[in-house]
């Protein structure tokens, strides 16, 4: 009879480097750290909305450095990859079930990315 | 008859011997395989012709009794639904079911799960006392599809093998165990989702999942328990504000 | 085991995690073409402002902010744990506080404009 089971240890801070899987998933939470800092910089946007014209142009000069550019880009792939990986795994969190059926995941999932392009482009077009 | 195919395959094998090793440590084997095989296969080969000292659980050889979980090249898999031909390589590393503690070579501790599944009373609470001569409950076969899925579980836990929330936090309450009060809290026929809310909805239960979704991933029986994990945590987020923002309103 | 109050914090990151999946990228499509200097009379200080001086317009500003800090707030709580910092209450603290103050900001300045 064993007395004596043997623990494996599992590396707290690099467990997920094991597995492509654990990678992805990550990468996938990660994204929040620029969705984080975006909203930051929208809040900073509004201050100097609210501090007027020259201060709020004053702004959208800064953001057209380098950096500013550069963050914006970094920011457009992490939230790109934030929404695809959201609508991918809906149908799982939120099943829809039709009378005996459920509705099949790839509707679910069609349906968010249609709406994703219509208010995309509603945004996109509400200056118009 | 035809020659059957055979392809010499190179086994490594975590063994520990409780008795008389502190540490556990690969072993080679080589053994012909056919095509056809499963790893459970190989493993039978090596304990009937080569070292019959190895131990390993396994029963059906069919994937339905869940005995026979093993990490196979670092993924969780039932050695019996483990394609030989599938390792195109050759080289195929066997080692104990992950995040659980080793008793003797491939066999695992699993008293933290069977207590965890114990745990969320995982059988029909009735909504109320009914006397037999009220008659049997009836059920439509929508209200049958609704937990269906989650009665195929074989509790085989290549789950918490997946699960990296587990591995690093042994007190979660984990993904089968969860998945199981979710069948039952879905069922028409139970009243005990409240009863079970005590465990589930608890920071060791649900809420200690992060979606990562891997249990999903390896599960042989496709029972999806990530969703239902995330089904527990939107119904357990929607009574939380009826708690407390309506409380006037009975459950 | 006492039933534990994360269905706070998780309805505010799943209601923003929504909403920014929808909303997020568009808008940073709209900060880039700013910063790139492109089609520039498709966004103007006035129409902006405009937006932001209509009562609708600070709700829905309001909303998207509200929700897309307490969504990142809660995730970056789940991530920090991940990378093996284990003072969880600490950290919450820490998060939640950032998504409080953004979420102070915005009311301050939309009441500004």
């Amino acid at each position: 009879m064993s007395s004596k089971p043997y623990v494996r240890e599992v590396s707290k801070t690099t467990w997920f480097m094991s597995q492509p899987r654990y990678k992805r998933y990550m990468a996938r939470e990660v994204t929040c750290i620029f969705i984080f800092a975006y909203t930051f910089l929208l809040i900073v946007a509004l201050a100097r909305l609210a501090e007027g014209q020259e201060a709020f142009e004053a702004f959208v000069q800064a953001l057209g450095s380098p950096l500013g550019v550069l963050f914006n880009v970094v920011v457009l792939i992490a939230t790109i990859y934030h929404s695809m990986s959201w609508f991918n795994v809906t149908p799982q969190a939120m099943p829809i079930q039709r009378g005996e059926e459920f509705v099949p995941g790839n509707i679910i999932v069609g349906a968010h990315y249609g709406a994703w392009a219509v208010v995309s482009l509603i945004i996109l077009f509400w200056g118009m | 008859m035809s020659e059957l195919q055979k392809r010499q395959i190179q086994l490594e094998v975590l063994r520990y011997n409780p008795e008389t090793d502190s540490a556990p440590r690969f072993q080679s084997y080589s053994v012909p395989c056919l095509d056809e095989w499963v790893v459970l296969d190989a493993l039978n080969y090596v304990k009937d012709h080569l070292d019959p000292t190895l131990s390993y659980r396994w029963s059906c050889h069919m994937a339905v009794c869940g005995s026979c979980g093993m990490m196979v090249n670092g993924e969780p898999k039932l050695a019996c639904k483990a394609f030989i031909h599938e390792y195109k390589e050759g080289q195929i590393k066997v080692e104990p079911l992950a995040n659980f503690p080793i008793e003797r070579d491939l066999v695992t501790v699993v008293e933290d799960f069977i207590s965890k599944l114990a745990s969320v009373k995982p059988y029909l609470i009735p909504k109320s006392d009914q006397p037999v001569s009220a008659g049997e409950f009836k059920q439509t076969p929508a209200e049958l599809k609704k937990f269906k899925q989650y009665t195929l579980c074989i509790n085989c836990m290549l789950c918490y093998a997946a699960c990296p929330q587990y591995g690093l936090v042994p007190e979660f309450l984990g993904p089968a165990a969860i998945a199981l009060a979710h069948r039952y809290n879905q069922d028409s026929r139970d009243g005990g989702r409240d009863e079970r809310q005590e465990v589930v909805a608890s920071d060791e239960g649900v809420w200690e999942c992060s979606f990562v979704g891997a249990c999903s991933e390896v599960c042989p029986k496709h029972v999806d328990p990530a969703g239902a994990l995330q089904q527990v945590k939107v119904a357990s987020t929607i009574d939380w504000y009826k708690e407390h923002l309506m409380p006037w309103v009975k459950k | 085991m006492a039933k534990s109050n994360k269905p706070i914090f998780w309805g505010l990151f799943a209601a923003g995690g929504t909403v920014t999946a929808f909303v997020t990228p568009a808008l940073v499509l709209v900060t880039l073409f700013a910063a790139m200097r492109f089609n520039m009379d498709m966004f103007t200080y006035e129409s902006i402002h405009a937006f932001a001086g209509w009562w609708l317009g600070k709700l829905i500003i309001f909303g998207v902010i509200l929700v897309s800090l307490w969504h990142a707030a809660h995730r970056l709580r789940v991530t920090v744990h991940d990378f093996g910092v284990r003072a969880d209450k600490q950290v919450a603290i820490i998060v939640y506080s950032l998504a409080g103050l953004g979420t102070l900001l915005t009311l301050v300045y939309l009441l500004r404009i």
